[in-house]
């Protein structure tokens, strides 16, 4: 199969890389760029464990093409924390325990961290909706959900 | 009672709730889980499947894909031997169809090639010859007689003659007289209960990459439960010596009970001893429905005879549970399991074990469990009604306590169900209003935790730090509870410690992170590790001030002398020892190796409000409040998180999940979008309250809290629902279309 050349930016630098048409980005960040933050649970855009953005919006990257990543701006779970400094979703995470296994945990923090960019506010119900694709099986999402309204309100505070 | 059992003690950093050691690579994406590694020159690899729920394999013929260019290597059964042993010869089986695919995704081939895209493209051109047979998937038509046999003469001696083959297991545990016991009834009931084989739903498929070089040397990274179980499987299916396979233990995405067995380890370990190269090995989530996990399902029968005022006179449950289409014995755990809240003079239990065309079954928190609580808790609650009492002080009146002779044979030393229950009478959710179309449902969930095979190394580091090294995957927060124990026994904060997962090189066996025993069992070794590492700091102190070791005592973090007679020093640190270990003796480290017993059962009572729409059949829960006797609560949090967990599972077992057959005997569901498990927009918060009765058999009273949270919701959804719409739910799932029916059926 012919390969296609992509240059694209991720987390705020410059990217190429090489792929086949039928390959998927989650597939480009993960075997091509040494990006496994991003997970596959499923490959079929129920679970939300391989979630990115895509030019600010939130994807399953698993169905989404690498080809499709040319000159756009994708942002993983990589990206989120500034250096050393955690985003504060992240420090929520792990001080209210918001996380077992941790295999949905890089989805769920950028799935909420495009929800809090669109609303800084949002009720418990507005975020467990937003955060229905996103799915966890260890902690019936009630730490979850205090983690996200925690860095929230900090977020709003600041 | 020995000396390492609970003795009273106020804690200084158990029960605190410190950051996970890690936290900051679980939110970065750093942490590497099984599909996360890689290894120079590695191959990837495929497995080609049954697609026949029962079919004799006639011939198989890899010539074509062998011959594809990028593929390396290709294997079936015939490359491995056949085991002796039945169990192990199941595990391969299971691994790798031999003679017959016995169920819908039964694995039959399996390539390692260059690229993905070249194994996928190589299975496509294994021709295998099937001879398609009869099948069964359901447990009561497989005992029919004349029942298409899954696997023949597999039954155990316990079985007796003149049933199906499919028939393998039969077990009985209770005590006295049931005709009499039912004779003192005012009123019995009886109901037929039946539920659906359930998956696990691990986000994380299973993955390995195995490597094993041709001086007979391997190396397995794979998401596990247990690293040291799976080198004993794989290396006895591979004919290799345990201390050549290395195995170690990624961050695990998730396992409840499916990642304590061996699926397509085995294979990738074959596949690279043939290819002579590295064979990673990763599962699509279709492969993961069809071929891993899942649950038993259940036919059930249960009776249970009370008398007007609440008591119950006698109990009996006949529980048929189907692990697909291999023996197993789970069913001896719900049959045990059934009335173990309950404090009964005549008590009953019969299980049979039936194989079906479906995948074998694997633990998944509680096995067996939640299945007969669930008969027995909707009885008791349809008792309940009848008699119009109040469900909760009805459990409270015939419940367990301490010097109960248990339905299945022991008796219980001190447990925390009274007080549970006592708990949830109290709590005010119990007495909050509800409206139209809701009800609010109770249940007790016990299980009885897990110590077993523990080994644990503490080394003293000279900067006054410390490494714990544990053999347990941590599948819950259980690094930051170890070192939690590990920083109260020494003395030292918390952050002074970093408690690692050994792989099976590096440290001694230790069974399978199951049975609720890691905190338990773990704990246990790690403050025995600690008590040795102390004595020889204690020893050291003495060699220094130049007195019997016996004179000094371990004082908050210090070495002291014990008394007025032992001599006049200033305490010395953790650290003011260890900084000078190389003079007195060399380095100091602590260990300890048990079969640790005393785990200490243990029990939950869960409270389920829930509002059905009569339009769909749909079921909201409003609100949940999970008890539980957690001994001592390590670290609150994770507590808690288990209790949530656990609570929310059993909930998608009771509204949503569930394996579908069709007419073929394929699985019609291997997928999310099919197999709904709870998403966060079904659910309320799920509040917690955490019970501490100490467990006798552990020095800071910890008992397991992993798996008791998911017995309960079963019953305590059914019962909400039976009562929110008025007819008694007697099948699980009891999923929109199911209940909608039971609805219109009711008129």
């Amino acid at each position: 199969m012919k390969t296609i050349h992509v240059s694209t930016t991720i987390n705020g630098d410059p990217a190429e890389f090489i792929c086949t048409p039928d390959e998927t980005l989650l597939d480009v960040l993960r075997n091509r760029l040494g990006l496994t933050g991003a997970k596959e649970g499923c490959g079929t855009g129920d679970c939300g464990a391989c979630s990115v953005t895509v030019n600010g919006r939130l994807v399953c990257s698993c169905l989404v093409l690498g080809a499709e990543a040319q000159d756009a701006e994708i942002s993983t779970i990589e990206g989120m924390a500034d250096a050393d400094t955690l985003h504060p979703l992240q420090r929520a995470f792990i001080e209210h325990a918001a996380l077992q296994c941790g295999i949905c945990t890089p989805g769920i923090l950028v799935a909420a961290k495009a929800l809090l960019e669109k609303n800084p506010d949002p009720s418990d119900e507005e975020l467990r909706y937003w955060l229905a694709g996103n799915l966890c099986r260890c902690t019936g999402y009630d730490k979850i959900i205090r983690a996200v309204q925690a860095a929230a309100a900090e977020m709003r505070g600041a | 009672m020995a000396l390492d059992s609970y003795q009273k003690r106020t804690f200084k950093q158990v029960g605190t709730r410190p950051n996970r050691p890690d936290g900051v690579d679980k939110v970065t994406g750093r942490a590497m889980y099984g599909a996360d590694a890689t290894a120079p020159g590695m191959l990837h690899a495929k497995v080609l499947r049954s697609p026949h729920a029962h079919a004799r394999i006639v011939s198989i013929d890899t010539a074509a894909a062998e011959a594809l260019p990028g593929v390396k290597a290709v294997v079936t059964a015939a490359d491995f031997g056949v085991p002796e042993d039945a169990f192990l010869r199941d595990v391969q089986d299971h691994c790798m169809a031999r003679e017959k695919a016995l169920y819908d995704g039964h694995a039959v081939a399996a390539v390692a090639a260059t690229t993905l895209a070249a194994a996928k493209a190589a299975l496509k051109l294994i021709k295998v010859q099937y001879e398609v047979l009869p099948h069964v998937t359901d447990a009561d038509e497989a005992m029919k007689p004349g029942a298409p046999v899954v696997q023949a003469g597999r039954a155990y001696e316990n079985v007796p003659a003149g049933m199906s083959e499919n028939v393998t297991h039969h077990c009985e545990f209770g005590h006295g007289d049931l005709d009499a016991g039912f004779a003192k009834a005012d009123h019995i009931i009886e109901r037929h209960f039946k539920t659906a084989a359930t998956h696990q739903g691990y986000i994380e498929p299973n993955a390995c990459l195995a490597s094993v070089t041709s001086d007979g040397k391997a190396e397995l990274w794979v998401c596990t439960q247990g690293q040291f179980f799976y080198r004993t499987l794989c290396a006895a299916i591979l004919g290799m010596e345990a201390s050549q396979l290395r195995v170690t233990a990624s961050e695990i995405g998730g396992g409840f009970g499916g990642k304590t067995m061996v699926y397509m380890e085995p294979v990738a370990l074959a596949l690279s001893r043939k290819a002579g190269r590295p064979v990673k090995l990763v599962l699509t989530r279709d492969e993961v429905f069809r071929a891993t996990g899942p649950t038993v399902s259940s036919s059930m029968d249960v009776k249970i005879g009370m008398t007007k005022d609440g008591r119950i006179t006698a109990g009996q449950a006949v529980l048929r549970y189907s692990g697909g289409a291999f023996p197993n014995t789970t069913v001896d755990m719900g049959a045990q399991a059934a009335f173990a809240a309950y404090d009964l003079d005549a008590v009953r239990t019969f299980g049979w074990n039936v194989m079906t065309n479906r995948p074998k079954e694997s633990a998944y928190r509680a096995p067996g469990a939640p299945l007969s609580i669930y008969g027995v808790e909707s009885v008791v609650d349809e008792l309940c009604q009848h008699f119009g009492l109040d469900p909760l002080k009805v459990r409270l009146l015939n419940a367990a306590t301490e010097g109960t002779k248990s339905s299945y044979g022991p008796t219980f030393p001190a447990i925390g169900l009274k007080a549970t229950l006592e708990a949830a009478l109290a709590h005010p959710h119990y007495s909050a209003p509800l409206g139209t179309n809701q009800g609010r449902g109770v249940s007790c969930g016990f299980w009885f935790n897990f110590g077993g095979n523990t080994c644990v190394s503490l080394s003293v580091n000279t900067d006054g730090t410390v490494g714990v090294t544990e053999g347990n995957p941590d599948i819950g927060g259980s690094r930051a509870s170890i070192s939690l124990m590990a920083a109260e026994e020494l003395g030292i904060p918390y952050e002074k410690i970093r408690t690692i997962v050994a792989d099976t090189s590096s440290l001694g066996y230790n069974d399978v992170t199951d049975g609720s025993r890691v905190t338990f069992a773990v704990g246990l070794a790690t403050i025995k590790a600690a008590r040795d590492a102390i004595r020889k700091m204690c020893s050291r102190a003495a060699k220094i001030w130049g007195i019997d070791e016996e004179a000094v005592e371990w004082v908050d973090g210090a070495a002291v002398p014990a008394g007025p007679n032992a001599g006049k020093f200033p305490p010395m640190t953790l650290a003011e020892i260890a900084a000078v270990s190389a003079e007195t003796g060399g380095p100091i480290s602590g260990h300890y190796e048990v079969n640790a017993d005393g785990a200490g059962v243990s029990f939950g009572v869960h409270l389920c409000d829930i509002e059905v729409d009569p339009e769909t059949g749909a079921s909201k829960v409003l609100r949940y409040t999970v008890f539980q006797d957690a001994g001592k609560a390590v670290h609150p949090s994770y507590v808690e998180g288990q209790m949530q967990g656990g609570a929310v599972q059993g909930i998608g077992w009771a509204l949503n999940e569930e394996y579908i057959y069709g007419a073929d005997g394929k699985l019609q569901n291997p997928g999310f979008l099919d197999y709904r498990i709870p998403v966060s927009s079904d659910l309320p918060m799920i509040d917690t309250v955490i019970l501490e009765i100490p467990n006798p058999g552990h020095p800071y009273g910890v008992r397991g809290v992993g798996e008791t949270g998911i017995v309960p919701p079963l019953a305590a959804t059914a019962n909400a629902v039976s009562r929110a719409v008025g007819v008694r739910m007697t099948e699980l799932p009891m999923s929109p279309p199911k209940l909608l029916k039971a609805l219109e059926a009711k008129g």
